[in-house]
């Protein structure tokens, strides 16, 4: 049965004299290559220029602040459960007089990090999460040359307190509210 | 003494030249493998990348030297020397240019004009053939050898064509001298319209020997490693690949000396310069012919898959030789005919 | 400078190599070494001002037929242990078969002083010379030499023929 027309059936024929001697099939191939040499290259020069992403796109966590600059995660724990990479590990600690600047809940995560190599970018910590602590942005993970600096900690995972340093997840909220 | 000092100064020269032909042919080897795969290539080293060769050069020099514990180490140091040495010495007797009269004396763009002439790079080119052997055999490794072996009886074989395809024409110019053929087809009486066969013979045969693709075989990487150049590293195995690039532009030559016109043009004597003007043009000219030579090694490298062996053989015994004794008579009934001594 | 210094730097660099053929105890280094000797007999045919013997000499014999000795001495692993022991009565017959042969040599080469040195002209050697003598004076025994090879290649070709029953 043919399913496409697409289907060439192979036969061990005897090549012709004009295939033979090689030579106009070289000739086409060249001619196929140098087609190439006036086409417009396909390359996109990284650090400089970036590739267009969809709006919900799923790259590098960012672990968000509220409006006064405090810390959203407070540390339940429901994303590590959540994560089918086993990825992100927290340890808890409670919040000190004098710290309500800093943490929005009394609890608030000590340590946070995620393993960049075995994330999978599913978005299923950003789903689980009930205070909008983590998002997952368009920004990529950069490349390294050594393995433990692949596990991530809140230096490199929380945003910043000025403005400048705020990340927007606006888009990824807007994407989810689509959903 | 005066005569020493302008050969010594075109020697250096002409060495230089070919150094630097030769890096910047690396580095358009891979421009031009990115521009025909749809890619930009190299661009970070300097504006366009034009830094690049040097960074290569330098990381060559930078890296580890190794020799292998039970390769021969004498023979091993000694494979990309003759590989380099031959590589240099073939540009010796390419005439570069018509020559420049200054003040009364006429000085040859041309190290030398010896009357064996261009036996002479076949001569040396046999030799380079040591450089890959005795390095592939020292390297006490079995993709190194069977990379040498392979090398060896691909250039022994090519060799034979591409000596026919001279015989021939040898046959019609009458003269071995490089300098006298490249005179011979002055204006546009280039040699291709009378050896249109031996020119493809004698491209497919230096593609041959220069171990280019699709005739890579001594070194390709799917089946070899690296072929006779896998134990090497650092400068040595600069060395080769600096040599094989300099093989490159000296073929690149040699095609269109013997060829296409060498440092000729067409409408030569209708321009009315004075003849320095006309000896420069031409060498750039030359030049010109070199680059798109150089530039057509690259196109068909990236275009045509890479032989297998027993197909190279194929081609090479039963094709390439049988089209070049089938050369050598056609030109022989020519040179007669033209001559008048042949009545039908 | 003694005009005789190029031959005589020449001959000693000859005569070396060819006794290392001899006796160095690699086969590949031998192959090399000869190699090297066919260069230095080179040497002598520029001196003897016949450039084209020179080329042809060198593409022939260095280029072609010693890379086929390398070839297959590359191919064969020579070392100590596989080496067949030899007995003293085969060393004792070798050496006095090849001091036979040096007598020999010695003797041709006695009466060779009283030959007629060549003409030092500078074109003896060119290639329209020895065309000319090849096709010209010693066309028969040119051509039978020819025959003689293409013999020679027909029984190679007969040889490497896969037999068709």
């Amino acid at each position: 049965m043919q399913l496409t027309n697409r289907s060439k059936v192979v036969v061990n024929k005897e090549m012709t004299f004009a295939e033979k001697i090689y030579l106009p099939a070289v000739l086409s191939g060249l001619a196929i290559t140098i087609k190439h040499l006036f086409k417009k290259s396909a390359t996109i020069k990284y650090p400089e220029q970036t590739r267009p992403v969809s709006e919900n796109y799923r790259g590098m966590h960012v672990l968000k602040r509220d409006e006064q600059g405090r810390e959203n995660c407070t540390a339940c724990g429901l994303c590590a459960v959540a994560c089918p990479a086993e990825a992100i590990t927290m340890t808890s600690a409670e919040r000190k007089k004098g710290e309500d600047h800093l943490y929005r809940e009394e609890k608030y995560a000590e340590v946070y990090e995620i393993n960049m190599l075995r994330c999978i970018f599913c978005g299923l910590c950003e789903e689980a999460c009930p205070k909008e602590a983590i998002f997952l942005t368009d920004r990529l993970v950069p490349s390294d040359f050594v393995r433990t600096n692949f596990i991530y900690g809140k230096d490199k995972l929380l945003e910043g307190t000025s403005a400048e340093l705020r990340v927007d997840v606006s888009k990824r909220i807007n994407a989810h509210r689509k959903l | 003494m005066e005569f020493f000092v302008i050969k010594l100064v075109l020697v250096l020269i002409v060495f230089l030249v070919s150094l630097g032909v030769a890096a910047y042919s690396t580095y358009a080897e891979r421009k031009i493998a990115a521009f025909l795969q749809d890619r930009i290539g190299p661009d970070r080293a300097g504006p366009f990348g034009l830094l690049q060769p040097l960074a290569d050069g330098l990381k060559m020099f930078m890296k580890e030297e190794i020799i292998p514990t039970h390769a021969d180490k004498f023979l091993f140091i000694l494979g990309p020397c003759i590989m380099m040495m031959t590589a240099s010495m073939t540009g010796v007797i390419i005439p570069w240019g018509h020559g420049l009269e200054i003040n009364g004396s006429f000085y040859p763009v041309q190290i030398t004009d010896i009357n064996i002439g261009i036996l002479y790079v076949f001569g040396v080119v046999s030799i380079g053939v040591y450089g890959i052997m005795i390095g592939g055999w020292a390297s006490n490794n079995k993709y190194s050898l069977m990379g040498a072996i392979r090398a060896s009886s691909q250039m022994i074989s090519y060799e034979l064509a591409m000596g026919m395809a001279i015989i021939a024409l040898i046959m019609t110019t009458g003269t071995l001298s490089v300098r006298e053929i490249v005179e011979q087809q002055h204006g546009i009486h280039w040699n291709i319209f009378t050896q249109p066969l031996g020119v493809i013979l004698f491209i497919v045969c230096a593609f041959a020997e220069c171990n280019r693709t699709p005739f890579d075989l001594p070194e390709c990487e799917t089946e070899l490693v690296g072929g006779y150049h896998t134990e090497y590293s650092s400068m040595k195995l600069g060395f080769y690949l600096f040599a094989e690039y300099i093989n490159m532009f000296i073929s690149a030559a040699i095609i269109s000396s013997l060829y296409f016109g060498g440092y000729n043009f067409p409408f030569i004597d209708q321009l009315g310069l004075s003849p320095n003007m006309l000896s420069m043009l031409g060498t750039i000219i030359f030049f010109g012919k070199i680059f798109f030579f150089i530039f057509f090694f690259m196109w068909v490298r990236w275009t045509i898959p890479r032989f297998r062996y027993d197909q190279l053989m194929h081609l090479g015994w039963r094709i390439m030789i049988p089209l070049a004794i089938v050369n050598i008579l056609g030109t022989g009934v020519y040179v007669l005919f033209k001559n008048g001594q042949l009545h039908f | 400078m003694n005009p005789s210094l190029p031959f005589f730097v020449l001959a000693t660099l000859s005569v070396f190599s060819a006794l290392m053929v001899v006796l160095s105890r690699k086969p590949v280094h031998s192959v090399l070494y000869l190699i090297f000797c066919f260069f230095t007999i080179g040497g002598h045919y520029l001196l003897l001002n016949a450039q084209f013997l020179f080329a042809v000499h060198i593409i022939v014999y260095a280029g072609a037929i010693m890379v086929l000795f390398l070839f297959t001495l590359m191919f064969i692993n020579m070392n100590k242990e596989l080496e067949p022991h030899k007995s003293n009565l085969l060393k004792g017959a070798a050496t006095i078969a090849a001091g036979c042969l040096l007598l020999v040599l010695v003797a041709i080469t006695k009466g060779a002083e009283t030959l007629p040195a060549i003409s030092k002209s500078s074109d003896i050697g060119t290639v329209s010379n020895l065309g000319k003598a090849l096709y010209g004076q010693y066309l028969l025994p040119f051509e039978l030499i020819s025959i003689l090879l293409l013999t020679a290649m027909v029984g190679a070709v007969m040889l490497g023929k896969k037999d068709v029953e």
